[in-house]
C-alpha cells in the first residue's frame, strides 16, 4: 500500500527544549492511524512540524512522495494536507459559511459550493447555524466546524490534532462516529492524536505511542489494545492479581 | 446647553465649528484607521502612522506642485498613494518583518525610530519650510443659507466616506480582503487554511500607507505642510483609542469625536483646553470604558 506521509528521524525543537526526538512514521493510504501518548509527549509539536507550522531541526518528511519539511503551512495545504488543529481555533468573528469558504483558500476552480453541502451533510448543525459568527458556537459546534473547514481542502491527509479536547463523552462519540465516516465514504486518510486512547484505538486502524518525544511502540489497534503496557499506561485497565488487589506498580517494558 | 440664547448668527457659528471639526477628525479618523488596520493584522502599534501620513502628502506634492512633477491633481495623488502603498509593503517586507516574532517593544522601538528616518528623508528632499500643496479646490468656499463652507471641508468628509466604504467593500467582499480578516482574527488558523499570512501583513501595511496618503492630501488641502505635521499622529493614536484600537468604524468615530470637540473647546472653554481636549476625551473613555467605545470584546471562546 502507498505510503501518503513518511516521516523520517524527525527532530524539532521548542527553543532549547528538544520536543521531538527522532520521530519517524508512516501513513499508508485510506487508513486511520493514531498517535498515543501523555500530555508533553510531542504530539501537537509533531502536527505542527507534519503542517509546517514548525520546522524540524533534522529528518524528513514525505508527503505523497514528496519532501515537505521546511515548506510554508500555505504550500503544504495546496499539496493536500489539512490540519485541523488543538483547541479548535476558528475564526471567531466571522461567519459559519465564511469560515468554510476561507478552508478552500488554497483551492483553485469550482466545485466549492457543493463541498461546503458536503460538509452541510455531514454536520447539519452547521447548515442551521451557517450565517452565525463562530465564535458564538459551542465548543463541540467549533470542532465540527473546524473539521469541516479541513474537508474543504479536499485533503488527501488530514491532521487532527485532540478532537475531543473539552468535549462531553458523548459529543466525542458522536465525532468520531463521523470520523470514521468521513474516512469510510470519503476515502480521507487521517492522522489522529488523541489522549482519549480508547476511543482513539476504536477508530483507528494502526497506532503509535509517543513519550517525550520518541516512538516508543508501533502496531495495528488490536495490537495497541492487547498490549498490557497500552493496557495498563493508557487505557487505564487494572492487572489482577490473586489478592484482586495490585501491590506494586508496574514498569513500563520499554524502558 | 442653552439653546435660547444661542442667536441665530451664533447658530451658524457652531455649525461652521462642526463641519470644520467633522472634516478634520476625518484627517485624524484616516490616520487612526492606518493604526487599527495594522494593529489588527499585526497586533503591533505603528508608531510611525502619522510620519507615513506626512511623508504621503510630500510624495503627493512632489506629484503635483508645477515646480516638480505637475500632473494634474487627481493622476498625482493616485500615484503618489500607489507609491506610499508600496513603501508601506517595503517597510514591512524589508523592515518589519525581520522582527517577527520578536516582543512587541521592539516593533514600537522600531517604527518610532522609522518615524524619525522618515522625516529626516522628508526633510531632505523637500527642506522644512513649510510648502503648499497646489489644489484645484484651494480657498474656495460655499455659502449654504448663511453657512460658509469651505470646498476643501466637503471633499474631506465626501473622500474620507468614500474611503470607507471602499475599505469595507475590500474586507466584507474581497477574497484578499476575507483572508486579511481571518488572519487578523487568528493567525494559527490563517496559516492551516494556506493563507499567506506575511504577505498579507505586508499588503495592510501598503493599505495602510496608501490610506495614510490620501489623510495626508487632505491634511495639505487646509494648509502648509511641513515634516513635523506627522505629529498629528499622536492625536490619531488617541482617536484609535478613543475608538477601541481593533474597530474601524470605531477609529473613525474616534477621530471625529476629537475635530469635534477640539474646536468647540477653543471656542468655549479657557486657552489651552483645546490642546488638552483629545487627551482628556481619551483619558475619560478609558476610566470609563477601557476597551473603548467600540470594542470587538464579545466573547472569544477558549
Amino acid at each position: 500500500m502507498e505510503s501518503v506521509l513518511e516521516v523520517r528521524n524527525v527532530e524539532t525543537y521548542y527553543g532549547a527544549i528538544m520536543a521531538l526526538r527522532g520521530v519517524s512514521l508512516d501513513v499508508k493510504a485510506g487508513r486511520i492511524v493514531t498517535i498515543l501518548g501523555a500530555n508533553g509527549a510531542g504530539k501537537t509539536t509533531l502536527m505542527k512540524t507534519v503542517s509546517g507550522l514548525m520546522d524540524p531541526e533534522k529528518g524528513q518528511i514525505r508527503f505523497l512522495g514528496q519532501r515537505i519539511d521546511g515548506l510554508d503551512p500555505d504550500r503544504i495545504v495546496n499539496m493536500g494536507l489539512a490540519h485541523v488543529p488543538e483547541g479548535r481555533e476558528v475564526f471567531p468573528y466571522l461567519t459559519v459559511a465564511e469560515n468554510l469558504r476561507l478552508g478552500a483558500y488554497t483551492r483553485k476552480g469550482g466545485g466549492i459550493a457543493e463541498d461546503i453541502d458536503l460538509v452541510y451533510a455531514y454536520f447539519p448543525i452547521l447548515k442551521e447555524r451557517r450565517g452565525q459568527v463562530a465564535g458564538t458556537l459551542s465548543g463541540g459546534q467549533q470542532q465540527m466546524l473546524a473539521i469541516g473547514r479541513g474537508l474543504m481542502a479536499r485533503p488527501r491527509l488530514m491532521l487532527l490534532d485532540e478532537p475531543s479536547l473539552g468535549l462531553s463523552p458523548l459529543l466525542t462519540q458522536e465525532i468520531f462516529a463521523i470520523i470514521a465516516r468521513l474516512n469510510e465514504e470519503q476515502g480521507v486518510t487521517m492522522l489522529l492524536v488523541e489522549q482519549n486512547a480508547h476511543i482513539a484505538l476504536q477508530t483507528a486502524h494502526e497506532g503509535y505511542v509517543l513519550e517525550l518525544g520518541r516512538i516508543v511502540m508501533a502496531g495495528t489497534s488490536e495490537e495497541l489494545q492487547a498490549s498490557e503496557d497500552i493496557q495498563e499506561f493508557y487505557l487505564g485497565r487494572q492487572g489482577e492479581t490473586q489478592r484482586a488487589q495490585k501491590r506494586w506498580k508496574r514498569r513500563k517494558t520499554w524502558r | 446647553m442653552r439653546a435660547e440664547a444661542i442667536s441665530p448668527r451664533r447658530g451658524h457659528d457652531v455649525i461652521q465649528l462642526l463641519i470644520g471639526g467633522i472634516a478634520s477628525g476625518c484627517i485624524y479618523g484616516l490616520v487612526a484607521l492606518g493604526f487599527v488596520l495594522i494593529y489588527k493584522a499585526t497586533e503591533g502599534v505603528n508608531f510611525a502612522q502619522g510620519d507615513m501620513m506626512m511623508l504621503g502628502a510630500f510624495i503627493a506634492l512632489g506629484c503635483v506642485n508645477s515646480g516638480y512633477l505637475g500632473l494634474a491633481f487627481l493622476p498625482g495623488v493616485l500615484l503618489a498613494a500607489a507609491v506610499m502603498g508600496g513603501i508601506g509593503y517595503g517597510i514591512d517586507r524589508l523592515v518589519v518583518r525581520r522582527i517577527f516574532g520578536q516582543p512587541q517593544f521592539a516593533l514600537v522601538i522600531l517604527t518610532i525610530a522609522l518615524g524619525f528616518v522618515l522625516r529626516f528623508v522628508a526633510g531632505t528632499i523637500w527642506g522644512y519650510t513649510p510648502l503648499v500643496l497646489e489644489t484645484p479646490y484651494a480657498g474656495q468656499a460655499v455659502r449654504i443659507g448663511g453657512v460658509i463652507i469651505g470646498v476643501e471641508d466637503i471633499i474631506t468628509i465626501l473622500v474620507t466616506a468614500g474611503l470607507t466604504l471602499l475599505l469595507w467593500l475590500f474586507f466584507a467582499r474581497t477574497r484578499i480582503g476575507l483572508a486579511a480578516q481571518a488572519a487578523s482574527q487568528n493567525q494559527l488558523a490563517a496559516y492551516i487554511v494556506g493563507i499567506p499570512v506575511r504577505r498579507v501583513n505586508s499588503l495592510i501595511w501598503g493599505l495602510s500607507g496608501a490610506v495614510a496618503t490620501v489623510a495626508g492630501v487632505l491634511y495639505a488641502s487646509k494648509g502648509a505642510i511641513d515634516p513635523n505635521i506627522g505629529l498629528l499622529g499622536i492625536k490619531a493614536f488617541a482617536a484609535a483609542v478613543i475608538g477601541g484600537f481593533g474597530s474601524l468604524p470605531g477609529a473613525l468615530l474616534g477621530g471625529i469625536l476629537i475635530g469635534v470637540v477640539e474646536p468647540l473647546a477653543a471656542r468655549y472653554l479657557p486657552g489651552g483646553f483645546s490642546q488638552m481636549s483629545p487627551y482628556i476625551l481619551m483619558l475619560i473613555v478609558l476610566v470609563t470604558r477601557p476597551a473603548g467605545l467600540f470594542s470587538q470584546i464579545q466573547a472569544k471562546k477558549v
